[in-house]
């Protein structure tokens, strides 16, 4: 009952609902660069690293199996960590010299887990509102100017909880109305905001799918008419902005605000994600994006699978919910297990979420099913790791390679078996505590 | 055997000359009463006569395949597991299992599946369920779970909702389980009557009951209640004081009606007692006098014999026994009755620990046994309590934190739960975590080991068979393979454990339900196709 609990509050739990979004593992085709090679680069300048600005003790991870650095798993790899990013990837032993050396023979490696659809860090208890900071207070449509990261808060015992599974980043997201506002990116690090953040306006998130529609005030033909409208009044403040200071244009509905971000996303300076699942408003969204030229993702995107060509031929990247399976609303009868598959498989880049934000640690389990149902196991790993820097635009993030932030998860083994553990786990290249609220109760009670 | 006894039983029961209840008789008394047509007997209170009973399950069942399966690591669901066995089924039961291939001649018409690689289990149960009662597609017109225009709704029952339709019923036994039992919501202190069932294509809820599984009752501790009636309806209850205090007044009222019952009963054996003997009385008046006639006839003047018996008057014959009507129908009460008597098996919706400790006081103070709680999060917190009072904890492997009452919970519920010696139970109460139980048990499991608590795969299945058979009274036809149990098993593509494992064939009282090779037709008349 726990999610008919969060639906019955007003607003509560969209995501939880809505979105349980699965990722997918980016494919060759319109996937991020794969950044071996440019890692094994890095580990020759990693000899010459006194000329890069990277200082601080060097830490080498020597001997465990790195996934997602290319194609195939490269065995016994030698990872270098300086400072805050990785200084150099590859399999000379020499790299290490003069470093801090981790023997992690017999582990796997990965860069951390990204679940880009959370509200980890903006809610305590869903069912206690003074708890939550994440959506609008005044639960109107169009709140594009609300950011999550004005309300984020790093010590929130969700953070640890979160991480102990490998998960080094997550998106928060806000989850209320038509135009919900801006995400934030946030590793699952920092004592205060401005150092977990890794940005401040991730993208704007558009409410489109079933639950959202089916608790707010708009249907999926009214949600587009608004949007549409929003759209024309920002392309009306973007050309005559002049005028707008001098009250000499039109009455526009959205406030100035809400006006500036939907211009950055006109712009295409900031991603919008169309939270979307029906696969002929999927297509709607195509329409939109491709007439205002907006760099749109679809999250959720149960019935993504039927008009997969469509979002490849866009180069519209989803992120996907991989539990989903059968009729589970009057409006979106086609939801498949193996979407992320599919998707994968006609050329679309797939991220993956938990859909969950207090239980978004089991994105391993959600990418594993992912791959029981067809998804390649190094496309499952991809979509929870280069994926989503690579739709946010976000360079720093996402693949185990030389100049990259070092984001990185030690495995037991295959990080998507559920016998599997993360035993330690660097964020921006601290080595951080996989302690949590939760392993604290366990040991007072063992 | 436990069937074959009873049914012995009930032979000798029927065959004998019991007397009636209420009164010894001698021989002369019985022959006496013997020869009047016999009052009908005291009805028995209603909860008792709804019961199921175990001679409700069939002994076998004619549709089923045989089926020699050989090869196959074997997870019994008990505990143990054989790491190369047989299982043989025949006529919808378990006819034999054991180590190593098995018969070398198989049954004549036996299917034969060699399994090497594959691991076989019973079938999976799931204690927390509200498929068919918040069915797929979710739509306001499918809110059939929660009869929330009262606190307490004990006479409501899901069997009368069940909507045998709902698609995520056939998703369900796809990912191997086979038995659930359907609950209603937790918005009411008193939820209604929970009703176990069997996975298969149906028309109506009643063919998916499980025959002779006892009823459940499903009531819910803490936050709901309160929340959905004392804030959202501003009627009792609006605290936890309140919750206690209303369960409370509705046991004393049903064990009112258990004694309003008793207390008729006696007083209609009494007056059944009195009122027989006044009729022995007649009948040997009666008696006495035609002996007296009798005799007249071989008097010398047997009309004046008999005109002077006639001053002793004609033996009276007895009014016809007039029946009191027993306590009016009561569904509501009935239903707690059934929990009092231990004949419906409570079910309690339960985070906190002190929530569920308040609960046990509750039962010792009225009168009930709680025989599992569900959600449990905090079991941990008093797991030794639990298993002493050997109560089931039916939970989550890692649900918490939305809502304040779920705030502590920790992967290693089970494994904790299990290691103090309770019974762990893997539950759902989702209708997408229902296909993929085994994971869940699975990642109990692994939180447990990597806790360094000691534990074995065979000791996670159970989480997944034998306890929740137990908690809803379905031990003896499910929940292990054993010789003699229901074939409902199923064929894992590898270990069950793993998040790649899918169930390749399951089958339900012998009966394939669903084989991967061959998928079958949506079961649900919403997924017809044009």
């Amino acid at each position: 009952m726990k999610r008919r609990e969060l639906l019955g509050l007003a607003g509560a739990g969209l995501l939880t609902w809505t979105t349980g979004a699965e990722a997918q593992p980016g494919p060759t085709k319109g996937a991020p660069k794969v950044r071996a090679k440019g890692g094994t680069k890095g580990a020759k300048k990693a000899d010459t690293s006194g000329e890069d600005e990277p200082s601080g003790p060097r830490v080498a991870l020597v001997g465990a199996t790195l996934l997602g650095a290319s194609e195939r798993p490269l065995e016994r790899a030698v990872i270098v960590l300086q400072g805050e990013r990785i200084a150099s990837v590859g399999t000379d032993v020499s790299a290490a010299a003069g470093a801090t050396t981790l023997d992690l023979a017999g582990k796997v490696i990965t860069a951390g887990f990204v679940d880009p659809l959370t509200r980890v860090g903006v809610t305590e208890i869903d069912l206690e509102d003074r708890s939550r900071d994440d959506a609008h207070s005044s639960g109107r449509a169009i709140a594009a100017s609300f950011a999550a990261a004005d309300g984020y808060d790093p010590s929130s015992p969700l953070v640890a909880i979160t991480r102990r599974e490998g998960i080094t980043s997550v998106g928060v997201v806000p989850v209320s109305g038509l135009v919900t506002g801006q995400s934030a990116w946030a590793d699952l690090d920092g004592d205060v905001p401005a150092r977990a953040l890794g940005s401040r306006s991730l993208a704007l998130h558009v409410l489109l799918d079933d639950y959202a529609i089916g608790s707010g005030p708009v249907n999926h033909a009214t949600a587009l008419h608004l949007l549409r409208e929003l759209f024309d009044d920002a392309e009306a403040y973007r050309s005559k902005r002049g005028d707008y200071e001098k009250r000499q244009v039109r009455d526009l509905g959205a406030s100035r605000g809400d006006l500036e971000v939907v211009t950055r996303a006109l712009d295409g300076k900031l991603p919008v994600v169309f939270h979307v699942d029906r696969a002929s408003d999927i297509l709607n969204v195509l329409e939109l994006a491709r007439s205002r030229r907006l760099r749109a993702v679809v999250a959720s995107a149960a019935e993504g699978w039927k008009v997969a060509g469509a979002l490849a031929a866009a180069k519209v990247p989803a992120i996907v919910y991989p539990l989903d399976e059968g009729p589970r609303d009057l409006l979106v009868r086609g939801a498949r297990e193996d979407n992320a598959a599919r998707l994968h498989k006609a050329g679309v880049v797939v991220a993956m979420s938990s859909g969950e934000s207090h239980n978004a640690r089991k994105l391993r389990q959600v990418a594993g099913n992912a791959v029981r149902a067809g998804l390649p196991h190094a496309a499952a790993i991809a979509a929870l790791t280069r994926a989503p820097a690579h739709i946010f635009g976000l360079g720093d993030y996402g693949a185990p390679a030389a100049k990259q932030l070092a984001n990185l998860a030690v495995w037991s083994g295959d990080p998507l078996e559920l016998s599997t553990r993360c035993e330690r786990l660097f964020i921006r290249g601290r080595e951080v505590s996989l302690r949590s609220r939760q392993t604290a109760l366990f040991e007072k009670y063992r | 055997m436990i069937r074959r006894a009873l049914s012995l039983a009930v032979l000798v029961a029927s065959s004998s000359c019991l007397p009636a209840p209420g009164s010894s008789k001698t021989a002369d008394e019985a022959s006496l009463a013997a020869s009047r047509p016999p009052l009908p007997p005291l009805a028995s209170p209603p909860w008792r006569a709804e019961s199921p009973q175990p001679s409700d399950h069939p002994a076998t069942n004619d549709a089923a395949v045989t089926l020699l399966l050989r090869g196959a690591r074997l997870l019994l669901g008990n505990g143990k597991e054989i790491a190369n066995g047989h299982l043989l089924l025949i006529k919808g039961r378990i006819a034999a299992l054991g180590e190593g291939p098995g018969p070398a001649s198989p049954p004549e018409g036996a299917y034969v599946l060699d399994l090497a690689g594959k691991t076989v289990t019973p079938g999976l149960i799931d204690t927390h369920s509200h498929m068919g009662v918040f069915p797929m597609p979710a739509a306001l017109a499918h809110d059939d779970g929660n009869e929330l225009v009262a606190a307490t709704t004990p006479g409501v029952r899901t069997v009368d909702a069940i909507w045998p339709f709902d698609p995520a019923l056939q998703r369900a036994l796809e990912g191997g389980t086979t038995t659930v039992q359907i609950l209603p919501g937790s918005a009411n202190l008193i939820g209604g009557r929970a009703t176990t069932i069997k996975l298969k294509p149906a028309q109506t809820a009643r063919e998916l009951v499980f025959p002779g599984a006892p009823h459940g009752l499903k009531m819910a501790c803490g936050e709901n209640p309160k929340r959905v009636h004392g804030r959202g309806r501003r009627v009792a209850p609006a605290t936890r004081m309140g919750n206690l205090a209303v369960q409370r007044a509705a046991f004393l009222k049903a064990r009112r009606l258990i004694d309003e019952w008793a207390q008729w009963a006696t007083s209609e054996n009494e007056r059944r007692a009195t009122w027989e003997k006044r009729a022995i009385e007649a009948t040997r008046k009666s008696e006495k006098l035609a002996a007296k006639r009798e005799a007249c006839q071989s008097r010398p003047e047997p009309d004046r014999c008999l005109s002077a018996l006639q001053g002793a008057g004609a033996a009276p014959s007895p009014e016809p026994f007039e029946p009191k009507l027993p306590p009016a129908r009561d569904v509501d009460s009935e239903a707690l009755a059934a929990v009092l008597e231990g004949l419906s098996l409570l079910h309690v919706h339960c985070y906190r620990s002190d929530d569920m400790s308040a609960m046990m006081g509750l039962g010792d103070e009225v009168g009930f046994k709680v025989t599992s709680f569900h959600h449990a999060l905090e079991a941990y917190k008093i797991r030794d309590d639990l298993a002493r009072r050997k109560i089931s904890v039916s939970t989550w492997a890692d649900w918490f934190g939305f809502k304040l009452e779920a705030n502590d919970g920790i992967p290693e519920n089970l494994a904790l739960v299990h290691a103090a010696g309770g019974d762990a139970i893997v539950h759902t109460d989702s209708s997408e975590g229902v296909r993929r139980m085994n994971q869940e048990a699975a990642k109990g499991l692994w939180s447990g080991k990597h806790a360094g608590l000691a534990l074995t795969e065979a000791d996670a299945i159970r989480w997944l068979t034998e306890n929740p058979a137990r908690a809803l009274g379905v031990e003896r036809w499910v929940g292990t393979l054993e010789v003699g149990k229901d074939a409902d098993v199923v064929v894992w593509s590898g270990n069950p454990f793993s998040v790649y494992a899918r169930a390749e064939l399951v089958l339900v009282d012998g009966e394939v339900r669903h084989d991967a090779a061959s998928p079958s037709k949506p079961w649900s008349d919403y997924e017809v196709q044009p």
